[in-house]
């Protein structure tokens, strides 16, 4: 049974008397001790996906299951206690300004009911896996983001929630506390066996620690599959352009307007073979580099380039051809600006 | 200035403070529990209700818009019927409620409005009822700009309470009225005004200083 199931959920919203579709028939299943990366350009819809997993927003239509549990079912006290199940941590961090580091962490306890002491106890023994020991009785405004973040992440888990979402978690964060935090909820996910959903529009983000993903565009979900898989053969466009986005650290090439852009990534032996080479001096065409670089995803290092191919037709599918044949994953219509 | 008037002045400060804390303490019974409903209600409220705050807002809008002279004036038989009297201290307090109640929940509201809305979704993520949201979150993160409105409230009311002085409401503005204004006694007049002036500064000095010591959102480093 899946952790959280989401089914043919679909979100209207009432603007002005319009009617926006902010999701529409969104299918998703997410396991026990995955971390799954839901992605998409802003105003995509995935920050209203990750709402409805703990209904902050109630779905128009479709339901959501929650380890089998149907949350249009539940009455609102008991919904209230699913929603203190589920973790939740956000971009702009959203602690209590008014209360310190430990008080923070005890808040949700508190809303349970737990005990003074026990709460306290609780939020040290979080302090120490966020390693924040030295700040616990350290305000908000005296904390940098990731910091901050740390925390917020230690109240997400004083209940012992088995989910735990992250909305933007790091869009805040500079590039080493962005991966950091990441660490630690990876960290969290391997040791806790916490699921974790993670909403964000970088790409890193997803190739650092997600398992699987799943791609929002316009409301709707495009794409969904290992994340592997994915970045090697990307098909939908919103897919092909989060990979090659500015985000990433692509470098924009201004391209001839001849060329055609295709996009090669090396997995497994293929990496060891001239490959590139090979095809030039077998068929005598030019082949343009625009980009290239390798990631590291899921522990296996991922060469990927962007490669400007002759303009002529026929040129350009012979060389496709042999890439293809060689054992390359090639994703033509790659969009490079 | 001889025994009795100084005797005057302690008993008019006296009552000025009675007023001036009785009403806002009456006033804020009233008025927290409306401001908290104002909020609640609204249009980005825990529990938007168009009716309830329509409702709320309308109230505070037309007991707001009446001067206070001529609301003193218009409560006269209410405030009979409630305290069995309309001149004197206690008499003061009625009207002086009633005009301070919606001030007092638009100062509330207002101050619950500038609570960040990503904290109280937080806040529901985590399971958070409405009552705990109201009583953890809200009420303790808007602390400092409700202990201001508190203090600015109050300067409003220790004014009006001297301003009741012209229909007999006792106190130093009542003392102003009868000796300055009545018996042409500028000494007295300028010795109330005065003394009004250092009670004005000292709830106002109090209030800034335990609404900026509660406040932990600037306090940098450790």
């Amino acid at each position: 049974m899946s952790v959280i199931e989401i089914k043919n959920l679909t979100k209207k919203f009432e603007v002005e008397g319009n009617t926006v579709v902010a999701l529409e028939n969104i299918n998703l299943s997410i396991e026990k001790g995955d971390v799954y990366g839901i992605i998409g350009m802003s105003g995509a819809g995935k920050s209203t996906l990750v709402r409805s997993v703990n209904y902050l927003e109630k779905p128009t239509e479709g339901s959501v299951l929650i380890d089998g549990v149907n949350l249009s079912s539940l009455r609102e006290k008991e919904l209230r206690k699913m929603r203190s199940q589920i973790g939740m941590i956000f971009q702009g961090f959203n602690l209590l300004e008014q209360r310190n580091v430990l008080g923070n962490i005890c808040f949700p306890l508190e809303l349970v009911g737990t005990s003074k002491k026990d709460a306290k106890a609780r939020a040290r023994e979080l302090l120490g896996l966020v390693k924040l020991e030295d700040k616990e009785k350290a305000y908000p405004s005296q904390l940098s983001g990731g910091q901050k973040q740390r925390v917020a992440i230690a109240r997400a888990l004083a209940t012992k929630p088995r989910i735990l979402l992250c909305d933007e978690a790091t869009s805040a964060l500079d590039p080493q506390t962005t991966t950091a935090i990441l660490k630690l909820l990876k960290e969290i996910n391997e040791t806790l066996g916490i699921t974790i959903v993670i909403i964000t529009h970088q790409m890193s983000v997803v190739t650092e620690i997600c398992g699987k993903v799943a791609i929002i565009d316009g409301g709707k979900l495009v794409e969904s599959g290992s994340v592997e898989e994915i970045f090697a053969a990307p098909r939908s466009d919103a897919a092909k352009e989060l990979i090659s986005g500015k985000d990433i650290r692509y470098t924009p090439v201004k391209q001839l307007e001849t060329q055609k852009t295709v996009r090669i990534v090396f997995r497994n032996n293929s990496a060891y073979e001239p490959v590139l080479a090979n095809a030039v001096l077998k068929l005598g065409k030019p082949i343009n580099i625009l980009k290239a670089d390798t990631q590291n995803i899921g522990g296996k290092a991922v060469g990927e380039m962007l490669l400007g191919l002759p303009g002529d037709d026929k040129a350009a599918g012979e060389i496709i051809e042999y890439f293809k044949e060689s054992g390359l994953t090639v994703t033509e219509g790659i969009i490079n600006e | 200035m001889n025994e009795q008037i100084v005797n005057m002045l302690i008993e008019g400060i006296g009552d000025t403070l009675y007023m001036t804390l009785g009403s806002v303490i009456i006033g804020y019974a009233l008025g927290l529990p409306l401001g908290i409903v104002l909020y609640v209600t609204g249009k980005n409220g825990l529990k938007p209700n168009r009716y309830v705050y329509r409702v709320g807002d309308f109230f505070c809008n037309i007991v707001r818009s009446i001067p206070f002279l001529i609301l003193l004036i218009l409560l006269i038989p209410f405030t009979r019927l409630v305290v069995g009297k309309s001149y004197g201290s206690t008499a003061t307090i009625v009207p002086l409620v009633i005009c301070a109640a919606p001030y007092i929940a638009r100062v509330v509201e207002t101050a619950l409005n500038e609570v960040d809305t990503g904290v109280i979704e937080a806040a529901k993520a985590m399971g958070a009822s409405n009552l705990q949201i109201v009583l953890k979150v809200l009420l303790v993160e808007a602390r400092t700009s409700l202990i201001s409105g508190f203090t600015i409230t109050t300067g409003i009311l220790l004014g009006y309470s001297a301003m009741s002085g012209t229909v007999g409401g006792g106190g130093l503005g009542d003392i102003a009225v009868r000796y300055g204004y009545h018996r042409w006694e500028t000494g007295i007049m300028i010795v109330t005004v005065l003394l009004l002036i250092v009670i004005f500064q000292i709830i106002q000095m109090t209030g800034t200083k335990i609404s900026i010591g509660l406040d932990r959102r600037k306090r940098k480093g450790n």
